[in-house]
């Protein structure tokens, strides 16, 4: 704010104005969808001599229970789907190569990597992100344990730890076993610290909040902490 | 990443045929191929996605073995009761690779497919012949920890990442394949991938417009199935070296052993001279060291991956030992 801004009241403070940084989001995030869709992102690169002519696709995704119809560059992936295009911007990009998992979604239930899958391939899925998990006011039992435990730091990486997490314990629940398993033939799968470290070990966290991660996945789990 | 035009497939004869064209590339899980794009490793004018065929079945095949879907997730076959109480190697293998969320999207013929680590042919700016044929390989002489041991080239010296392929080659995996006529072909996962000779750009033997439709296991041989990777971090790395092995002992005797290794070739590597050694042998230091001998036969480090020779002699010695034990 200008001091000598002509419109500033005597007296008043930037406080005043209640302007919160979830509101400067949301108008963002709206300012955003105006004037991206459908065409902006075609931009993105500059269209050399042998490429092909452009052409949009429409893809239908299903995310957190709401149909969303979209015109999409080929190109953009389900992350930037998310980020860009419907505001969702709860699912980090980190890497955006797979490997750090800050961008991971639930698809059909299963957690991928968002940004290794191109949202025209989704076309008619069910995709479930970290926007999707809380009843309301009420948190997810993994959203509730993260913060009871500091299952973080920075906080970057934890959408992506939360629902993967959310995909390991259904895993878990449907007998997948993972590379620590000593029993394969075991059809019922057994959580343990090194059983929840290793199914965890695509998300990656820089703040190493990793016992306390994985301290809220045991309770979330109903396992003694 | 460059523009591209996108089709779904809707039969094998549609992707093969739309896989013919220039600059066409087939996609399944993509966790590569996208990766690649991003990068512009890769620039494929058009992209046909394979996702919705029906290649996503494991089945019992006649003569006992399994025939696993071109498009069956590295999870769904890792998981599967069958694979798991029958070829614990390959289920070990698939586990020992990447993160739960690549295996999620990750394919069985994709993983196949899969393209070397070489920092160099991820990094456009630097010469690489698998990349840009004729360039020069920027490993000989720079950065090559990761690199092959074996069955090198002064062309390239990159080696395939893939740990379910090495399991594969263990079992005697084919490979099932289709063209744009129809006609199917199978081929024995010891011709499939090539050694990189003076065409590294030309990594396996499929032909132009051939997909991939199934991979398919023979009945289990008998023994102890292992898998065992050694690698720079606990979990989700590729493996600097690692085992599947099959071995059959008894009473401190070997009846039969099968050993295939990952990590050090720009192929799974199989010696068949080191697995007749073993056959009817006592499980000695002797014969593992004379097997370890037979595997590393022609083995030449490039100096930053010079370990591995006696990091594979090690870790052969150690999967021997463990699993002779009587």
């Amino acid at each position: 704010m200008d001091e000598h801004d002509p419109n500033t009241e005597p007296g008043t403070t930037p406080n005043a104005f209640e302007v919160t940084r979830r509101t400067v989001i949301e108008t963002g995030a709206t300012a955003l969808l105006l004037t991206t869709l459908p065409h902006a992102v075609l931009a993105d690169d500059p269209i050399d001599g042998n490429a092909p002519p452009l052409s949009p696709v429409q893809v239908e995704l299903q995310i957190n229970g709401r149909l969303h119809s979209l015109t999409l560059d080929p190109r953009t992936t389900l992350l930037d789907a998310l980020r860009e295009h419907l505001a969702l911007t709860g699912s980090k990009k980190g890497c955006d190569h797979g490997q750090c998992g800050a961008c991971t979604v639930l698809i059909e239930g299963r957690r991928i990597n968002s940004c290794l899958t191109l949202a025209v391939m989704h076309d008619g899925q069910s995709i479930t992100t970290i926007e999707g998990l809380a009843m309301g006011e009420h948190l997810h039992p993994l959203q509730a344990a993260f913060v009871e435990h500091d299952g973080f730091q920075c906080g970057y990486c934890t959408s992506g730890q939360i629902c993967s997490a959310v995909g390991m314990l259904a895993e878990t629940r449907n007998g997948m076993p993972s590379y620590v398993t000593e029993d394969l033939a075991d059809p019922i799968a057994k959580l343990t610290d090194a059983e929840i470290r290793e199914r965890m070990s695509g998300n990656i966290c820089r703040c190493a909040a990793y016992p306390n991660i994985v301290v809220a996945i045991k309770q979330a789990a109903g396992m003694p902490t | 990443m460059k523009a591209f035009t996108y089709q779904r497939a809707d039969s094998t004869a549609h992707a093969a045929a739309a896989a013919l064209k220039p600059g066409a590339r087939i996609i399944a899980g993509g966790t590569n191929l996208l990766d690649l794009m991003k990068l512009q490793v890769e620039t494929p004018l058009s992209l046909v996605d394979i996702n919705r065929l029906p290649l996503d079945k494991i089945e019992e095949t006649p003569d006992g073995g399994l025939r696993i879907g071109a498009l069956v997730r590295n999870s769904d076959l890792a998981a599967d009761q069958r694979v798991r109480q029958r070829y614990g190697v390959l289920s070990r293998a698939l586990l020992a690779g990447a993160s739960a969320q690549l295996r999620n999207k990750a394919t069985t013929s994709g993983n196949l497919l899969q393209r070397t680590r070489c920092y160099y042919f991820y990094d456009i700016t630097k010469p690489c012949n698998k990349r840009n044929p004729g360039s020069g390989c920027a490993a000989l002489a720079g950065f090559n920890r990761i690199h092959a041991i074996l069955g090198t080239s002064d062309h390239c010296i990159a080696t395939h990442p893939s740990d379910m392929a090495v399991a594969m080659r263990v079992l005697d995996a084919k490979v099932e394949t289709i063209n744009r006529e129809g006609e199917t072909a199978i081929i024995p996962i010891a011709e499939f991938h090539l050694l990189p000779g003076t065409t590294p750009e030309i990594e396996t033997s499929l032909k132009s417009g051939e997909i991939i439709t199934a991979v398919s296991l023979p009945p289990p041989p008998p023994g102890v199935q292992v898998y065992r990777k050694v690698r720079d971090r606990a979990s989700y790395a590729f493996a600097l070296v690692s085992i599947a092995a099959i071995v059959d002992t008894a009473q401190g005797r070997i009846r039969s052993a099968r050993l295939a290794f990952g990590g050090l070739a720009h192929k799974p590597w199989r010696v068949a001279r080191a697995e007749q050694g073993l056959t009817n042998t006592p499980a000695n230091t002797a014969t593992f060291s004379a097997a370890a001998n037979a595997v590393l036969e022609g083995a030449r480090g490039y100096g930053g991956n010079d370990f591995k020779i006696p990091l594979t002699r090690r870790t052969l010695h150690s999967v021997l030992a463990e699993n002779t034990r009587t």
